[in-house]
């Protein structure tokens, strides 16, 4: 009896010491796997909007994502205009409206392609389709492109930082 | 100490030591097959053998490859396709064996629901066997993953995507699977220690599991039928091998076994040497690129079916249905509430109709999984994930109401 508590009480302890060393293990590598420092600073990119030429559509590069920026020309802007879901989505600096959107089909990711002939983009691998603004014309994406975090700087917009007006866009429903 | 005596031959000098003469007797000569079986019990050995294949080849493939985004490419494309010598055998090997070995395990699986093999004792075989199924299918995608080129890094895409769950939007979640905001060298590197050790190391113990489990309940056999394996092996041993209904696994079974695996082998090496090419996707023939998408994007031929259940529907109701299939043959063995233990032809009209249109829609899954979802196809898809679903839900009540055979 005395033999088995002693047992009991050293089975007890080092199911502790063990139990300590589990959950520090876990952390360790939960912490070593997730993205490096070096993955996280390069995370931004810094756009010089002043350098588009309106209706051409430009893919940028954001951790590793093509980014769709297309300065809207006049005609862009007009149709965009007769739909308030269209305009919320464009992006103003310093008076010009630029759409600036994650080029990934929200539907499995997919890029889909501009079509400079009906300015709006299609994406081939399921036959989903987004207007000028970046905002769903034809199933199955669930919602238009996600626009990235930005932050406006004078005419140059930092993307991977949230500014006020990108947290307005995503308290409003407009992104992610 | 054990009492040694002087060795009389390098046999007995091991079996002091080691018991080799009853290992011998436990694992081959005394350990017992039923007699009544045919050549699907040998899809056991087949495996087992193109999982040799995968390793040996795997080795030599492992000595060139250089697992970075800027060398894998090339390392597999040019240093081992075009500088080593016969290192265009090791890679078509490995290809074609990681194909092949699907083909196999689902014939494999078929056997064993046809002839009821995970009832009655056999759940653990069933259990461990579709684990076996899971580690080689994540085996599979991770050493997709290696060769870097259009396929490889736009599956990754899609699949770690996969667990952002919908609507969940978990994208932390999918970003530390990646240790990086897209498939990048985090993700190579990691999906290469997963390929070439970690999963390799569970399929070597699952496969451990899945013999161990064989051992007690023993192979079953066409009829289903309850064999006192003492009884029938006594009288193996006492001289009446004709009147006993079990035999040795070795050699009796294995002569078999491996005339199977002759068999097999002559059609995988036609395969190698000359139709490697299905094996083998043109689109990944371009190095990854994560500004251009293919066209289309698809799975390799034994992952269709269960991307076709995941694709007609909106990605909420697919994710799920998607996770459904994968684990719910799993619990087959739990889902088939009927007492019998035999064919399913023999099991009364309702399963065998069960089991002949889950063959046959699985069939059409993956041919559908492959074509382009638009107008007939899309229907056709759709109407064949709901059968799956539906038939798995009705699973329970039909076998429920089975008659005892």
């Amino acid at each position: 009896m005395e033999n088995n508590s002693r047992r009991g009480f050293m089975g007890k302890a080092f199911g502790a010491v063990a139990a300590v060393g589990a959950v520090g293990s876990l952390v360790a590598m939960k912490k070593s796997l997730d993205p490096l420092p070096s993955v996280k600073a390069a995370g931004f990119t810094t756009l010089d909007m002043s350098m588009y030429e309106e209706g051409l559509m430009i893919t940028e590069k954001w951790r590793g994502k093509p980014i769709f920026v297309l300065k809207q020309s006049s005609e862009m802007l007009t149709k965009a205009k007769e739909n308030p879901k269209d305009i919320e989505r464009l992006i103003e600096v310093a008076g010009s409206h630029y759409m600036v959107c994650v080029g990934l089909c929200t539907h499995l990711g997919c890029i889909p392609a501009f079509r400079p002939e009906s300015n709006d983009f299609k994406c081939a691998c399921h036959g989903g389709e987004f207007d000028a603004s970046g905002a769903v014309q034809m199933l199955p994406p669930p919602r238009g492109f996600d626009i990235p975090p930005f932050r406006i700087d004078g005419n140059k917009l930092v993307l991977g930082e949230a500014g006020p007006e990108w947290q307005a866009m995503k308290d409003n429903g407009i992104t992610l | 100490m054990a009492h040694f005596t002087k060795a009389t031959s390098v046999k007995d000098w091991l079996d002091q030591r080691l018991a080799v003469n009853k290992l011998e007797k436990v694992m081959m000569s005394e350990y017992w097959i039923p007699k009544n079986i045919n050549f699907l019990w040998a899809m056991g050995m087949v495996l087992v053998i193109t999982f040799v294949l995968l390793v040996v080849s795997g080795i030599f493939l492992l000595m060139y490859y250089v697992p970075t985004t800027a060398e894998a490419f090339n390392s597999v494309n040019y240093t081992i396709m075009r500088e080593v010598d016969f290192g265009w055998l090791w890679r078509h090997v490995h290809g074609v064996a990681a194909s092949v070995v699907f083909l196999i395990i689902y014939i494999h699986m078929f056997t064993g629901i046809y002839y009821g093999s995970y009832k009655k004792g056999r759940e653990l075989i069933w259990i461990s066997g579709m684990l076996l199924f899971i580690t080689f299918s994540a085996e599979a995608f991770s050493g997709y993953m290696l060769p870097w080129g259009q396929m490889s890094y736009w599956a990754g895409m899609v699949i770690t995507n996969l667990f952002s769950g919908g609507s969940l939007h978990a994208d932390g979640l999918v970003e530390w699977i990646r240790g990086d905001y897209v498939p990048a060298q985090a993700f190579l590197g990691r999906f290469f220690m997963l390929h070439v050790l970690l999963l390799p190391l569970a399929i070597m113990g699952l496969i451990g599991l899945h013999f161990g489990a064989l051992r007690i309940p023993h192979v079953n056999n066409q009829d289903g039928e309850e064999i006192d394996f003492d009884k029938e092996s006594k009288k193996y041993l006492d001289g009446d091998k004709a009147g006993s209904k079990v035999m040795r696994f070795a050699n009796d079974f294995m002569s078999k076994d491996m005339m199977v695996v002759g068999i097999f082998l002559i059609f995988f090496f036609y395969l190698v040497f000359y139709n490697y090419g299905f094996a083998m996707d043109p689109v990944n023939f371009d190095p990854a690129d994560g500004l251009k998408t293919p066209t289309h994007i698809y799975p390799e031929w034994y992952f269709l079916w269960s991307y076709e259940i995941l694709r007609p529907f909106n990605i909420d109701l697919g994710l799920v249905l998607f996770g459904f299939a994968q684990v719910i043959f799993v619990l087959l063995p739990f889902l088939d509430r009927s007492p019998n233990t035999c064919a399913a032809n023999r099991r009364g009209k309702a399963f065998s109709i069960w089991f002949w249109l889950m063959l046959v829609n699985m069939i059409v899954l993956t041919a559908m999984g492959k074509l382009p979802p638009e107008g007939i196809f899309s229907t056709i898809g759709l109407v064949a994930a709901i059968v799956f679903v539906v038939q798995w839900l009705a699973l329970p009540i039909i076998t429920s109401m089975e008659k005892k055979v």
